[in-house]
């Protein structure tokens, strides 16, 4: 039995959430807590906390919400967002996130996904990979999709797993934000690629795409923000919507 | 009641921790030979590598300790593992309570196995309002094959032990403070063993 997993991803700044939400019934609408409860409740089978404040004193802001959320949230998660050491992962990892997510620390150095994984394990490390597709080829890039990187996206996802990252988190920055759709082929293609489990994002607007993205993109899980955030797509209908086409998810 | 999580440095015992406070629990977190001996409920949770998990369990003496524990314990993950004769990760010598030795998923499936899973042929009071085939999260590239103590199987390319059993001894592979509601049943279900 292999589930399909369908993964909210929650923009965190300073502690509180980012993007707003159509939840009513929410006694604080920044609160990440309230937020994560409602969908760890309504079927959703992991959460994907993603830091991005810029201030002195995110590390230890991070590490406090990463405490509040596991004292609440009765299914796993991952944190990211300015993770660098091993130190921050230790502290992340303590206060009880189940993941976290390393991003352009790992392009910048490499070597931290090897560290990272001897001393933690491949199973609770995630790298993140953003890629554009530039003249015929996938290229790995920082920033949001601003910086450019020397890395092609399948290679870099083979060094990341051969290092010993255990799981991608896939985002293609040309599809992100557009509602058209996840980057199927190249996901496809990536899972050819390795064997860990690769998170798709980027492009989720409707149930069909997140139906093709485990079809023909073969991803092992979907991650998405707005679509769940605004209720455009309600987790339960869509998991009841995806068995009914045969995609194994839990119910 | 008490309540003990075995601390040894082994990864995420916060999370367990949190999982018995929202069942209105409160668990001591301790390494000390005497309040393990005292407790109640032992759970020895394990995240990690299989080899410097045990070589932190041998050092504070704990590999000894537990095998000769007489009230319910339940090992987590890594912690049901080191339960077993050996593991392939790292060459490790395990606790020997389960006469099985933990191996590495074969090739035909993604390593690590990150998903919910389902339980089937469950038997065992720690699966009491448990229906087979309920969900449970599992997170791991090695696992102990079904035996005569398997009490509950996955299948992940090939069938497993999602749980074992023997005497006081429980181990399940999955995380239950991890597997939302079936999870906390299951929690509840040791806690009333």
């Amino acid at each position: 039995m292999i589930t399909k997993r369908i993964i909210p991803c929650l923009d965190i700044k300073d502690g509180r959430t980012v993007k707003g939400t159509n939840f009513i019934n929410l006694r604080d609408a920044g609160d990440p807590v309230e937020l994560a409860k409602i969908y760890s409740n309504t079927g959703a089978d992991e959460l994907v906390f993603l830091d991005i404040s810029a201030t002195e004193e995110r590390r230890r802001t991070l590490s406090d919400l990463v405490l509040r959320i596991a004292a609440q949230i009765n299914i796993p998660f991952t944190v990211g967002g300015g993770i660098a050491s091993v130190d921050d992962v230790a502290r992340l990892l303590q206060n009880g996130a189940d993941k976290v997510s390393i991003n352009s620390s790992a392009v910048q150095r490499p070597e931290l996904i090897n560290e990272l994984a001897a001393k933690f394990g491949s199973q609770c490390i995630v790298v993140a990979i953003d890629a554009k597709y530039v003249d015929g080829e996938w290229i790995v890039h920082l920033l949001g999709g601003k910086q450019p990187t020397e890395y092609k996206l399948y290679d870099w996802a083979k060094e990341v797993e051969n290092r010993g990252a255990g799981e991608l988190l896939f985002t293609s920055m040309d599809n992100d934000g557009t509602k058209n759709g996840f980057a199927n082929e190249a996901l496809a293609r990536l899972s050819e690629a390795v064997n860990i489990p690769i998170i798709a994002s980027g492009g989720a607007g409707s149930v069909v795409h997140f139906a093709q993205v485990f079809t023909e993109g073969k991803a092992d899980a979907a991650l998405a923000a707005s679509v769940f955030h605004f209720g455009e797509i309600a987790i339960p209908e869509l998991k009841m919507n995806l068995k009914q086409q045969g995609i194994p998810v839990r119910l | 009641m008490d309540i003990v999580i075995i601390d040894y440095g082994a990864g995420n015992i916060q999370s367990i921790k949190f999982a018995l406070e929202r069942l209105g629990l409160i668990a001591i977190l301790s390494s000390d030979r005497e309040v393990i001996r005292a407790a109640d409920k032992v759970i020895f949770p394990g995240v990690g590598e299989a080899s410097s998990a045990m070589q932190r369990l041998r050092e504070s003496g704990l590999d000894t300790l537990i095998p000769e524990l007489k009230q319910p314990v339940l090992g987590i993950c890594l912690g049901m593992q080191l339960m077993c004769n050996s593991s392939q990760e790292g060459n490790t010598k395990g606790m020997g309570i389960f006469d099985v030795d933990v191996v590495r998923f074969g090739e035909k499936v993604k390593i690590p196995q990150i998903q919910w899973n389902t339980i089937q042929n469950i038997q065992s009071p720690l699966f009491q309002d448990i229906a087979e085939e309920s969900y449970i999260y599992m997170v791991h590239s090695f696992y102990a094959p079904v035996i005569p103590e398997t009490i509950a199987i996955s299948a992940y390319g090939r069938n497993y032990s999602a749980a074992l059993a023997k005497n006081n001894f429980y181990g399940t592979q999955f995380h239950p403070e991890k597997s939302s509601s079936v999870g906390e049943q299951i929690l509840r279900n040791f806690l009333e063993l």
